[in-house]
């Protein structure tokens, strides 16, 4: 770009090897002594990179050093203050030299695994000498306590794969998605095949691009993610914008606490991700696909990036999908530690070397999304969806859950369950019965979380809701991601409302004034009230607050910042004089 | 020319513009705020071309930096001429309704090949083939230059050569097409209009045009001389003769300004009579006979003055002048009432309206209408008349608006007048920072965080040559003299280049190194172009 | 702006605008008063501070009049109780968290919508002491809002500069260089863009900064002169802000189609010399320089 300033700091042979890989067309070519190709344009079509060159960075000495991320800057030509800013967005990524040498040690806090003493964990492994960081949830939650260890490209390879852990998954209660866990070999493609893998693709060239979306229309399929917006109305608008660039985003920044739906369907499954976006791009004229995944997801990111390699591999992304019956590719992002980038606006700045910071709707994605182009964003598990809408067809998709929420669902279970786990259900079980299911003592259960941090509390006399759209609204509560989060008797229901309030604090963008200060005061009130009553003052500051963040903030992040904290007073299940 | 005499295009179309060519301009420091004009441009999705020696701030927003040879813009637009004809690009229906001498340029153009004008210019072929196919093609198209393209001998050539690249296309005369010549002072533009020119009278009316001439003698009362008068550089020849012994110097610092400095000063002192009316007693003021200080025009008088856009604008009086000082208007009219004329003690709207009554295109711009908005834009020739926004637009009317065609003019490439030789094997150019102006007398008041001082910038390979170090101080010598400078060695300026500011006269007399060669058409110096040699100092290390 | 237009209600108002206008262009068409922080004239709208909110029939959640268009049939309120609620609970929280005490535009909205930051029991505040780096301004983010606007203003919607961005996250995001390092050492090119666009004075001119400390800033005194700047030909107005003959700052109209409110380092800061005795004084011969 422009007449930036980069600093003298120098980066080592490393790191300098590393950008120079990442940066294959460099927004500044010295075509001569006297001709120079650069301005803004082409810095702006590299920008992109900068997200994954920090991720390089970080992944090479434990940390991002001035020298690694003014070489990195000046590659890309990004102002050095604005590289900064980014990378100073992120969790995990370090701008100073750590302390202690060593991998990183993410502890999760967040509630099922505070119920699994994490702290405790946390405090073992400080005794153990490693460098630990305790932070919000990793998406582990049926293994709690989870760990998450950030390894560095030069670490031991055993170190990095720590992440694998038991896959615990329950197809009892429905056996959709499910379907192919723990038969399906899933690094490799021909496994995947032979379980019916790239039958709905096949159909859906078949019965073309506008049947597809027809199919996925009355299929009745909406998002998985919490917002529930049909997704036929999704793919029809950007079907029909005639822009010279339209993308799919699979949303796989799975950040809500209690919520691992998309990781598991990713480590067991990844091939069928791949397949259904590539029948979104087929049926939208999107010829290109963007995977966001989530930094703390290792072992999915290595299978994905398997799966994606051995589909170009095959012919079955590129630029001649089943023999030239059209185009489509995707690229694989990291996130790096910011729930803020789950969701879709932010998720594009993200991917183009932003700031995580939502972006004020309208315009809406399937108008002006990633890099300003009509794009289609989904969570894997709705996209995975899309399968047997193609392959089986409507009424087979119906027949199951109820007419307005037709299908079934999938269900992370975890927290004081007897066997937590992902499960997946149709739509309208009651809720008890799925915790019963899960070995919940239904009469021990004090509250349940639904719909994770961004989600409500429901009291015992609730645990008969019916698991749809429609029954969750009907009692003011939210499926959200399907988070089902069990707290028994013995649960100090005030600890977790301040964790809840502090994960808000945390994770706030900092953008809009109602979310950053009022989840920091929110999180103070509840510190100072902790534990006694609160009184009617404290009361109605609580109540303001979450009035502002309802109603002013950009984005659901704040919209949602104060709902688990109100619902539980609203239960009695916290500030009711015993 | 085609009857000019300012930028044919206001500010706001280069936000509009499909394609920018950014020619001899470093207006990312010289002219900031223009220059956000354009990085709107840009950013609303335009592009721009940089032809410039070196890759200055400007040229680093261009897709493309063409990093000609000083002085070889002739050569290179003439080649872009050839090709945009050759390929068949050029507007046939435009230049056939509104130009002349068509046929004859197209004969001119011909030896200029593109690989000639590699040769000439240091870019090679393919560049210049798509610079001249982008600029053809574009739907709006504009040219903008400064001092890169006028401080050469052949300076009005070269501004001719460009304008021949708007004729051949149809980019001028429209909204978002045009020829932008951005201005160096807050007035440069008003001092031509007021008739600060040795053959004009204000408004540009010649002054060999008897009807003019009468009009004014009738308006002033008094008779005028006929006689163009001499632009400054002819005026340092005829003091040089003696036929010019006595100078009333306004506002102009020549013993620091001027190309061949120590030259210039010799001249000045050898006055008989020598009155300088400033604002500070500069170098030029301390070789005065007479020294009239004056108020500072734009923050303690009030006035207008004209823009690059052509737009006249207030200024206004926000302090009391300090004791001692006086307004120019006020001194000018002393002096007269001094030498026996009985001007009026008058204000600056009397003097305004005055030059409204004589002046056609100022006709329309009344104080109250300056007042209120943002001024307007010559010309405005009555009182309901909104400004002009774009010039020539008579070149897309069906009779050209009583106009005679425009003409193609014959321009030849001669490159520089001081050659570079073995003595002195070094292209010195000069230019602007941002931070500071001129002379320096104004930006020296303030403390700048980014002043970055007065250094020779070379090219690495240059360094390698010479073995000099960064920081290193070493003797610059040109055939008229020599100074002491400190070399910044510079990755990406091009070998055999050498640049700097001449903002620190006190620091470093860097115009006794310029060549004075000018352009016999505007009378301005070369200073884009000198030959140096650079020497290590003797008996003395680094500084 | 495309030629349709679209028709609304505002406040019951019907009022019919070009397509592509905000909800708050055509309020101020119609003298409708809502208050801004963050938005300005001369930069893209960001919609952060949201004390522009405003009601739309039909919308679950406020909307920010200051980014968003006019939709055909809509029904917006600027006024209603729960607007003002949100009002008061953006003007508490910023109260809360920062010194507003040289904003005079904050305070009055302040105590026109009753915001209360007394509620709050020790809460955490922005706390940077005053960064004075240089000779031409000074960066006091104890007053900082968070508005983005210098981060604009430096950036595409004026300068092109990007010396300062945001950084870090949540509470504690903050307009940072890269790695903090102070101006003179960052890109910053001294244009004083951001200060012109600040809306809390946390970015001010270093001669208001020491007449401040001084106790000798007295705005009810200074006048505003427009002129325009010598520096070059592109003509840019100045607002000359002067207090007891001297000039003390310098400004833009954001409206001006020449500068849209931004300068460069000379015309913001170049002034000095006029005041400056030094240069100015006629030579010691003279007879005015008894003076």
């Amino acid at each position: 770009m422009p007449d930036l300033k980069f600093s003298d700091a120098e980066p080592d042979d490393h790191e300098r090897a590393l950008v120079d890989a990442l940066v294959e067309q460099p927004p500044v070519v010295r075509q001569s002594e006297r001709v120079v190709l650069g301005g803004i344009r082409r810095a702006g079509d590299a920008r992109h990179l900068l997200l994954p060159g920090l991720h390089d960075l970080n992944a090479s000495r434990g940390w991002i050093s001035p020298g690694g991320l003014n070489y990195l800057a000046e590659s890309l030509q990004v102002p050095p203050a604005e590289a900064f800013g980014v990378a100073s967005f992120y969790d995990l990524f370090e701008l100073e030299e750590p302390d202690m040498p060593g991998p990183r040690h993410h502890v999760c806090v967040d509630a099922s695994c505070a119920l699994a003493d994490a702290s405790g964990y946390a405090q073992q492994l400080r005794a153990e000498g490693k460098n630990v960081h305790e932070g919000p949830c990793l998406g582990q939650c049926e293994n709690a306590p989870a760990l998450f260890i950030q390894a560095r490209s030069s670490d031991p390879v055993d170190m990095a794969s720590t992440g694998e852990t038991e896959q615990k998954f329950n197809a009892t209660l429905a056996n959709r998605l499910l379907r192919r866990f723990g038969l399906v070999d899933p690094q490799s493609l021909r496994s995947y095949r032979e379980h019916g893998g790239y039958q709905a693709l096949k159909t859906a060239i078949e019965v073309g691009q506008e049947e597809i979306i027809r199919l996925v229309t009355e299929s009745g399929l909406t998002g998985r993610g919490g917002a529930a917006f049909p997704t036929g109305r999704k793919w029809r608008t950007v079907a029909n914008h005639d822009h010279r660039q339209k993308y799919v985003v699979a949303n796989a920044d799975e950040s809500e606490p209690g919520t691992f739906k998309d990781r598991m369907i990713i480590e067991n499954d990844p091939f069928a991700l791949i397949e259904a976006m590539t029948i979104a791009g087929f049926a939208t004229g999107c010829t290109k696909g963007w995977i966001y995944i989530r930094g703390e997801y290792s072992t999915a990111t290595k299978r994905l990036r398997s799966a994606i390699e051995q589909a170009y591999q095959a012919g079955l992304l590129g630029a001649n999908v089943h023999d030239g019956a059209f185009t489509f590719d995707i690229e694989l992002r990291q996130g790096a530690g910011a729930y803020i980038c789950g969701e879709e606006t932010a998720l594009f700045n993200s991917i183009e070397g932003f700031r995580g910071e939502p972006r004020s709707k309208p315009p809406f994605p399937t108008e002006s999304g990633l890099f300003g182009c009509p794009t289609i964003v989904n969570n894997p598990e709705t996209l995975i969806n899309v399968l047997d809408i193609a392959t089986y067809g409507v009424d087979v998709f119906r027949s199951v859950g109820t007419p307005n929420s037709p299908g079934t669902k999938l269900f992370c279970v975890s927290g004081d369950v007897g066997n937590p786990g992902l499960y997946e259900a149709a739509f309208g079980l009651p809720l008890h019965e799925l915790l019963e299911v899960a070995g919940v003592q239904i009469e021990d259960v004090q509250a349940v979380l639904l719909g994770g941090a961004a989600g409500r509390f429901l009291a015992p006399p609730n645990l008969d809701l019916p698991l749809s759209f429609e029954g969750t609204a009907e009692r003011g509560a939210t499926l959200g991601s399907g988070a089902v989060t069990v707290f028994s008797k013995d649960v100090d229901l005030w600890s977790v409302l301040v964790r809840l309030a502090k994960f808000f604090r945390d994770e706030s963008c900092g953008q809009c004034v109602p979310c950053r200060i009022g989840t920091t005061r929110q999180h103070e009130v509840l510190l100072q009230i902790r534990g006694t009553q609160p009184n009617e003052s404290e009361r109605v500051l609580l109540s303001d607050l979450s009035m502002v963040m309802g109603d002013s903030s950009i984005c659901g992040l704040g919209h949602t910042a104060a709902s688990a904290v109100q619902s539980a007073f609203t239960e009695g299940l916290v500030g009711v004089q015993t | 020319m085609f009857g000019a005499g300012g930028g044919t295009s206001s500010y706001k179309e280069v936000e509009e513009a499909d394609f920018v060519l950014l020619w001899g301009s470093n207006a990312r420091a010289a002219h900031p705020i223009y220059f956000h004009h354009v990085l709107k441009g840009i950013r609303n999705g335009g592009s721009m071309y940089a032809v410039d020696p070196r890759r200055t701030d400007s040229a680093k927003f261009a897709e493309t930096w063409l990093g000609i040879n000083v002085g070889s813009d002739i050569a290179l637009a003439n080649a872009l001429a050839r090709e945009i004809i050759a390929a068949d690009l050029h507007d046939t229906r435009f230049i056939e309704h509104s130009t002349i001498g068509f046929e004859a340029f197209v004969e001119h153009v011909e030896p200029y090949t593109l690989d000639f004008a590699a040769s000439a210019t240091g870019v090679d072929a393919g560049t210049i083939k798509d610079l001249a196919h982008r600029y053809a093609t574009a739907t709006t198209a504009q040219i903008l230059w400064t001092l890169g393209i006028t401080e050469h001998h052949n300076g009005v050539e070269n501004v001719l050569s460009l304008c021949n690249l708007a004729l051949l296309t149809g980019h001028v005369g429209r909204w978002g097409s045009g020829l932008v010549p951005l201005r160096g002072q807050n007035n440069v533009q008003g001092g031509g209009d007021m008739g600060a020119l040795p053959n004009k009278l204000p408004g540009f009316q010649d002054i060999d045009d008897p009807t003019a001439l009468r009009k004014f003698e009738t308006a002033y009362g008094v008779p005028l001389n006929p006689r163009p008068g001499l632009h400054l550089t002819l005026m340092f020849e005829a003091m040089a003769k003696r036929e010019l012994t006595g100078l009333y110097i306004i506002g102009e610092n020549p013993a620091d300004s001027e190309a061949d400095v120590r030259h210039t000063r010799d001249l000045l002192r050898n006055l008989d009579l020598l009155v300088v009316q400033d604002i500070f007693m500069t170098r030029t003021a301390e070789l005065a006979d007479v020294v009239l200080p004056a108020s500072v025009g734009w923050a303690e008088c009030d006035g207008t003055v004209t823009s690059s856009e052509r737009r006249v604008q207030r200024v206004r009086a926000a302090l009391e002048p300090p004791s001692g000082t006086r307004h120019d208007h006020e001194i000018i009219g002393l002096l007269a009432q001094r030498f026996g004329v009985p001007w009026p003690t008058t204000s600056p709207e009397h003097l305004w309206d005055e030059l409204r009554s004589l002046s056609p295109m100022h006709k329309g711009m009344t104080y109250t209408r300056l007042e209120q908005g943002e001024g307007l834009q010559w010309p405005c020739p009555d009182i309901n008349h909104p400004g002009t926004q774009y010039l020539h637009g008579w070149l897309w009317e069906e009779d050209l608006g009583g106009h005679d065609p425009a003409p193609f003019s014959l321009t030849n490439h001669e490159g520089p007048k001081e050659k570079v030789t073995s003595d002195y094997p070094l292209r010195l150019t000069t230019g602007r920072v941002l931070d500071s102006y001129n002379t320096g007398v104004q930006t020296r008041g303030y403390s700048s965080p980014i002043r970055s001082g007065v250094d020779l910038e070379i090219s690495h390979l240059d360094a390698k040559e010479l073995s000099l170090v960064e920081g290193e101080r070493v003797t610059v010598s040109s055939p008229r003299g020599s100074v002491e400078m400190t070399v910044s060695i510079k990755s990406d300026q091009a070998q055999g280049l050498a640049f700097t500011t001449f903002h620190f006269p006190e620091l470093v007399d860097l115009n006794l190194l310029t060549n004075d060669q000018w352009d016999p058409l505007s009378g301005t110096a070369e200073f884009k172009a000198a030959a140096i040699r650079i020497d290590k100092l003797v008996g003395n290390n680094r500084a | 702006m495309s030629n349709k237009s679209v028709s609304l209600h505002i406040d019951d108002q019907l009022i019919t605008v070009p397509e592509g206008t905000t909800i708050l262009e055509a309020a101020q068409s119609m003298n409708i008063e809502i208050p801004t922080l963050c938005w300005a004239e001369n930069l893209t709208p960001v919609n952060v501070c949201r004390l522009c909110v405003v009601e739309a029939e039909g919308a679950r959640t406020l909307i920010p009049a200051c980014s968003r268009t006019c939709e055909d049939g809509a029904a917006v309120k600027t006024n209603t109780d729960r607007v003002r609620e949100n009002r008061r609970m953006v003007l508490e929280l910023l109260d809360s968290a920062n010194d507003l005490s040289q904003s005079d535009n904050l305070q009055e909205l302040i105590s026109d919508y009753g915001a209360d930051s007394d509620r709050y029991t020790d809460p955490v505040k922005t706390t940077t002491p005053p960064k004075v780096e240089d000779d031409l301004f000074v960066r006091a983010y104890e007053r900082c809002v968070l508005c983005y606007k210098c981060v604009e203003a430096c950036g595409d919607d004026a300068q092109f500069t990007f010396a300062i961005a945001v950084a870090g996250r949540g509470f504690d995001a903050k307009i940072s260089t890269e790695h903090d390092v102070p101006l003179p050492e960052s890109a910053c090119v001294y244009c004083g863009n951001c200060i012109g666009v600040c809306p809390t004075n946390a970015l001010q001119f270093k001669t208001e900064f020491d007449m401040r400390e001084a106790a000798n800033w007295r705005p009810e005194e200074q006048s505003v002169t427009e002129t325009i700047c010598s520096y070059c030909g592109v003509g840019c107005t100045l607002e000359l802000h002067t207090q007891d003959n001297q000039i003390v700052k310098v400004t833009s109209p954001a409206d001006h189609s020449v500068t849209s409110g931004h300068l460069c380092v000379k015309g913001r800061f170049g002034w000095q010399y006029v005041q400056a005795p030094v240069y100015r004084a006629p030579s010691s011969d003279s007879e005015q320089s008894a003076k």
